[in-house]
């Protein structure tokens, strides 16, 4: 054995340079990735803002001023007013934060479900198996709006139905990733060593599956936030989804788009603006978890 | 004797459907294991020595068909369910596999995938109780430093340390039986040496019954009390270690030891000695021995008739060949 350890030690030596892995690694490889680091600022800033909006904004949530009427920015009104004289960017911070749990509560569900579903559906195979798959076929043939609008039609408009009707149309995406990875994931032999050491199917998924997957929820969960705030917005613009008195992004577009071809045409511009900035910093963040997920670094 | 058998297989076949027909990838393979024993199970890649050893683990995909017999200690293991399975899976019988790479999980530490080995038997013992098995079982199997290795991942080692992470999991809780599916092929020449090490190292330190599955006659003539021979989903020879070299019985035995590379060869220019022809596809055997088509001793009308009968030709050493006796006067 002794000069077994010896050539170990060698290549102890050999392998020094290598990066190494740990939680804290985890955190190093991720505030590496400066657009995603930077994109982590700017989403982080949004929610203090929309969220925090009954102290930062500068106006009170619909406070009017008739005699005002609309007018372009300007150091009073940072992004100008709409017709009733309402502060344009209150009224933006107020909509977001109805725009941003809507968009986070759907992809957190929607993983969740997805996940699960997928996971089984992959691993269990069989008509289990199938019969998942065929339903996600299902939701795919759907007209997704159309399907929507009469769901949260039928359970009345709010920004909880919203969240439900999007989640179970979001889920399949996520699950059908999902299967597919551990599809491939089945087949390698750490799971049939994990078999080999006599641990349960349970215990296979979730402590060998899941974590190998990470990355590929890390981004479908990204996906799922920027398509949700989108679908919100979809929803609300057609006049399906957040009603009048509440506001989102959405509605918001829905209501500027008469002003196309009026000098107010800004008022269309600030919320997809918000729209925008919010889906690529979700997708930028996606992206550098996947690569701070993968212990090999192989993207860096 | 029969008190000190701890695995018996008897008719073991291991069929696969597929498109082109049924794949009797193990066909009627029967041996047993005394305790304490290594034996040495050899044969060419699709011979079916991974499939038996899996089917004793219970772990073949869920598309096989197996019919027979494999009793552990008595206790007939064809047929359990899978959580009677579990319980055997690890803690009575542990298996390496070839390519540790493939077989430990990239995203796990491996000191986690220590740890989670030692806890699917042992959930009676606390986190630190686990944490310090691992650091055990790491310095059991040779790997220096084993308190900072635990934190590392498996692509952080190099192929020889994670081969010895995969036995110190496997040995994790003691099993009665340890099968190692070709734990060297992965390796470099010199790493292969140092596994074989660890391995007689860990048996003789535990007294385990190591069943040693590989193609390479090289291992099982330094390490295998007992050897048996597969060709083509059968056993076609089975003997002590020394027997099987210096009285070979089988025709295909011969063909692998006379294509052994060797340097007392008689001059440098002369080829490597190969076995005619391919072996033979599992969805189609040939009729009669399954070797007959590439043997050179074959006799139409004995040979290709029926699956010749294992003949006892000497104290433990078994082979499947009609023309045993005659095939020897002949080769000369």
């Amino acid at each position: 054995m002794s000069g077994a350890g010896l050539a170990g030690s060698e290549e102890l030596l050999a392998e020094q340079d290598v990066q190494q892995g740990s939680g804290r690694q985890l955190l190093q490889r991720f505030l590496k990735h400066r657009l995603a680091l930077t994109s982590l600022i700017v989403l982080l800033l949004l929610m203090i803002v929309c969220f925090g909006a009954d102290w930062v904004a500068p106006y009170p949530q619909g406070q009017q001023d008739l005699l005002l009427g609309p007018t372009p920015p300007s150091a009073e009104h940072l992004l100008g007013t709409d017709e009733l004289g309402r502060d344009f960017l209150s009224e933006i911070l107020y909509a977001g934060r109805i725009s941003l749990a809507i968009g986070l509560f759907v992809a957190l569900l929607s993983t969740l479900v997805g996940t699960t579903l997928g996971a089984l559906a992959g691993y269990l195979g069989g008509w289990v198996g199938e019969l998942l798959m065929r339903i996600t076929d299902l939701f795919l043939i759907v007209p997704a709006i159309a399907l929507l609008a009469v769901i949260v039609q039928g359970l009345g408009p709010s920004p909880v139905t919203i969240v439900f009707a999007l989640t179970a149309l979001g889920w399949t995406y996520i699950a059908r990733v999902v299967r597919a990875q551990v599809l491939s994931l089945r087949e390698k032999d750490f799971i049939d060593a994990a078999r080999g050491i006599g641990a349960s199917n349970l215990r296979i998924i979730i402590a060998h599956l899941l974590p190998n997957l990470a990355g590929v929820l890390a981004v479908g969960m990204s996906l799922a936030v920027a398509s949700a705030i989108i679908a919100e917005s979809t929803l609300s613009f057609l006049g399906f989804g957040v009603q009048s008195p509440q506001t989102s992004w959405g509605s918001m577009l829905s209501q500027a788009a008469g002003y196309v071809g009026t000098p107010q045409v800004y008022l269309l511009y600030f919320p997809g603006l918000f729209i925008l900035v919010t889906v690529l910093a979700v997708n930028f963040i996606g992206d550098g978890l996947r690569d701070a997920l993968d212990p090999q670094g192989k993207h860096l | 004797m029969s008190t000190d058998i701890l695995l018996e297989v008897e008719h073991l076949s291991i069929a696969f459907p597929t498109a082109t027909g049924l794949a009797r990838t193990v066909e009627d393979v029967s041996f047993m294991l005394r305790e304490g024993e290594t034996l040495g199970i050899v044969g060419e890649s699709g011979s079916g020595k991974s499939m038996t050893a899996m089917a004793i683990m219970g772990i073949l995909p869920s598309t096989a068909v197996v019919t027979g017999s494999i009793r552990f200690r008595g206790r007939e293991l064809v047929g359990l369910s899978d959580d009677e399975l579990r319980d055997v899976r690890g803690r009575q019988i542990a298996i390496v596999f070839q390519d540790a790479l493939t077989a430990l999980n990239p995203v796990m530490t491996v000191g986690d995938q220590l740890i989670e080995a030692v806890r699917v038997h042992r959930p009676d013992l606390s986190v630190e109780q686990r944490r310090a098995r691992a650091i055990e079982l790491l310095t059991l199997v040779g790997i220096p430093s084993p308190e900072q290795r635990m934190a590392r991942y498996p692509h952080e080692f190099s192929g020889g340390m994670r081969q010895r992470v995969m036995i110190g999991m496997s040995i994790a809780n003691e099993p009665d039986l340890l099968i190692a599916d070709e734990p060297t092929t992965a390796l470099d020449v010199t790493v292969q040496a140092q596994i074989l090490d660890v391995l007689r190292e860990v048996q003789a330190r535990t007294g385990t019954t190591v069943m040693l599955i590989t193609h390479d006659l090289g291992v099982v003539a330094g390490t295998a009390d007992r050897v048996l021979v597969m060709y083509a989903g059968g056993v076609v020879e089975s003997a002590p270690v020394e027997p099987l070299f210096y009285e070979t019985a089988h025709p295909y035995t011969a063909g692998l030891l006379a294509s052994l590379p060797r340097l007392d060869r008689r001059s440098r220019d002369e080829r490597l000695f190969q076995i005619p022809g391919q072996p033979p596809v599992s969805t189609a055997w040939p009729p009669g021995c399954r070797f007959a088509p590439r043997c050179r001793y074959a006799v139409a009308g004995r040979c290709d008739v029926a699956v010749p009968p294992a003949v006892e030709v000497g104290d433990r050493h078994v082979a499947a060949c009609v023309r045993v006796g005659e095939w020897q006067v002949e080769a000369r």
